[in-house]
């Protein structure tokens, strides 16, 4: 289980665009570094990230190595009604993880 | 003695070629991308630093303003990283604007692209020369 951070609005507009912040505490080991033994450090990133609204996708994310450590995603969603938003997201060991964050239509 | 010359001077010559590599990557990569569809400019908006202080954490957003059809995916490429390949960002119908914003890793001065591919099968293209002071850490 790694720590999740996830910003978003306490209440929205139906039908009107707002911002989701997420900031995952993940080192997004690139696997291109070298450790004081020379020996190559294995890869270790979070290579898939969904966000979905009741069940409907909001953003699909293949990440990279080229992805920053403790990895930050800012995307826009939009609802019609009240729910729940869950952000899953897998690394490279297949270990899936998913933070529900609820959203406020009014 | 000679032998290990030998071996330095394959060593250089590979670490060469392989620097040169990813900007062919990039372009097998777009072209496997985009097929025989028509790459334009604009529409799609690559927004990044032009002086990177540190690479690595460089503070990115892409974005499509006005799709005349939704957008499918963005696709973002760094011509001068080992691996070029930076994320694929594909919208779902709960996506309010195609727009994402992260923070990438940046190992040289260089040119990021980013592609983005409509529903109707168009594809956009923006790219952005940034000069990188303190690249991020490979070694």
């Amino acid at each position: 289980m790694v720590r999740v951070l996830i910003n978003v609005p306490k209440q929205v507009r139906s039908g009107e665009a707002f911002e989701v912040k997420v900031l995952i505490s993940h080192p997004m080991e690139s696997g291109q570094r070298r450790d004081s033994q020379g020996q190559a450090i294995p890869r270790d990133i979070i290579n898939h990230f969904v966000c979905t609204l009741d069940g409907e996708t909001v953003l699909d994310a293949a990440l990279f190595p080229a992805i920053a450590a403790n990895p930050f995603l800012s995307f826009s969603v939009v609802a019609e009604k009240s729910g729940t938003l869950a952000l899953t997201f897998t690394d490279d060991q297949g270990v899936t993880q998913t933070e529900m964050a609820a959203i406020n239509v009014v | 003695m000679i032998a290990r010359r030998r071996f330095v001077l394959l060593a250089s010559c590979a670490a060469a070629s392989r620097a040169d590599a990813t900007v062919a990557e990039v372009g097998a990569l777009i072209q496997a991308l985009v097929g025989d569809a028509p790459l334009k400019e604009g529409l799609i908006h690559l927004d990044l630093p032009v002086m990177v202080e540190n690479g690595n954490s460089v503070s990115m957003t892409v974005s499509v303003t006005n799709p005349p059809a939704p957008v499918e995916a963005i696709h973002v490429f760094a011509e001068g990283n080992p691996l070029p390949q930076v994320g694929v960002f594909q919208f779902g119908p709960r996506s309010g604007a195609a727009r994402v914003s992260t923070r990438m890793r940046l190992a040289t001065s260089q040119t990021v692209i980013a592609i983005a591919r409509l529903r109707d099968g168009s594809c956009w293209r923006d790219s952005v020369d940034l000069l990188v002071t303190l690249a991020a850490c490979i070694e």
